[in-house]
């Protein structure tokens, strides 16, 4: 299967590992990554109001150039995918989408209006969706038995619920298959949907300092090992702040279970 | 006055909430996980944009304290989307002339070694116009 892979501006600067066992475990499992040449930053955040139009293009010409391509459009960092998958959405308004592409029609290659066409997987989803758990669980070399992993979801892959189409966004299950596939035990704890503080880190590290507090705090509490993301946001904030686990990359955990990472 | 009737109008449309839908639960208060920093909370943000209130609004750091963790979004019993509104409430302020909170010159001493670009694009796009 060949998909168009948005990495995103920090999985090519602070978070090259999650790129890098992102790209490795989809060639183990058969998955082609076409990167197109001309991203660009989706800008970490999307701007809700409706009357935002320049703040989209960058995720629109990712979304163009995947239907242009025929392809799904992949995304890993929480944040782009929250960006690009509202994006997309908000595409999907005729109103909108004519307001957004009269900016497009000053792109060289522009040729068709985009109107939301294309089909956005976080890179979970596609596990789940497309190469299938069970399948995942057969390709497992490395089961990590014994592991109690906690799957930190914050909120960009799960919020707002209506527009992010993730999982059930108070009571999602993805992760937890996704750590059962590779052997692991999954660690339910009530903070794994909470916020860390986010980009609030900039200029208020107290602030955030009490946010991603509460959220190791929760998973060492419920027995965790290691905790497990997405987000590089995240995992920069919950080891700022003084986590007593482990925060790694669901891309490395899988990596490590297929025998991708030892294989290096 | 007229000037913040218009702001009042011009964040309803562009936010797209319509703050009568509310019922008062204060569930989005409760769920909001930067509640006690804050002057003016989620509930308040929807009433005070009912009743017209909007300079108090737009002039308080509460709207710097918001982490666009949609929470109250999403556990609004009523789809009022407190968010949203102060959202729109915060790009009306930093779209005024000198209204950016942040600038270009303020993040190299704003940063760490490890702190990760999306941090930095993200409070761009919430901080500055």
């Amino acid at each position: 299967m060949k998909v168009t892979y948005y990495p995103g501006c920090t999985l090519r600067t602070k978070a090259k590992d999650l790129d890098r066992y992102a790209r490795e475990c989809a060639a183990k499992l058969g998955i082609e990554l076409c990167e197109p040449e001309t991203w660009q930053c989706c800008g970490g955040a999307f701007t809700a109001s409706n009357d935002e139009i320049a703040t989209k293009l960058s995720s629109v010409r990712a979304l163009k150039a995947a239907r242009d391509a025929d392809t799904p459009l992949l995304t890993v960092c929480s944040a782009c995918h929250n960006v690009i998958k509202r994006t997309n959405i908000a595409m999907q308004d005729t109103d909108f989408a004519a307001k957004v592409n009269t900016y497009m029609a000053q792109d060289k290659d522009f040729t068709t209006p985009y109107n939301g066409e294309t089909t956005v997987y976080h890179y979970l989803e596609l596990l789940r969706d497309v190469v299938g758990f069970d399948k995942i669980r057969e390709k497992v070399v490395n089961p990590l038995t014994g592991k109690k992993v906690a799957a930190y979801y914050g909120c960009l892959l799960l919020r707002p619920g209506k527009a992010m189409r993730f999982d059930d966004p108070e009571n999602p299950t993805i992760m937890e298959d996704f750590i059962r596939a590779l052997g692991a035990e999954p660690v339910i704890y009530p903070a794994r949907n909470e916020c860390c503080g986010g980009y609030v880190a900039l200029e208020d590290g107290a602030s955030a300092e009490k946010k991603s507090k509460k959220v190791t705090d929760s998973a060492v509490n419920h027995g965790a090992d290691l905790i497990v993301t997405a987000c590089p946001l995240c995992r920069y904030n919950l080891i700022k702040n003084g986590s007593k686990l482990p925060v790694v990359y669901f891309t490395e955990l899988l990596a490590e279970a297929l025998g991708v990472k030892e294989a290096e | 006055m007229a000037d913040m009737e218009r702001k009042r109008e011009q964040i309803l449309r562009i936010s797209g909430v319509n703050p009568r839908k509310c019922m008062r639960c204060g569930k989005c208060t409760a769920t909001c996980p930067s509640y006690d920093e804050m002057e003016y909370h989620p509930h308040e943000f929807v009433y005070m944009v009912e009743t017209g209130e909007i300079e108090p609004l737009l002039k308080s750091e509460s709207l710097y304290k918001c982490l666009s963790c949609m929470a109250c979004v999403e556990r609004c019993p009523r789809g009022v989307e407190p968010g949203k509104l102060v959202e729109a409430i915060r790009l009306v302020a930093v779209r005024e002339k000198g209204g950016d909170r942040i600038t270009a010159n303020d993040i190299p001493a704003l940063l760490d070694d490890e702190m990760p670009q999306q941090a930095i694009v993200t409070a761009f796009r919430k901080y500055q116009k």
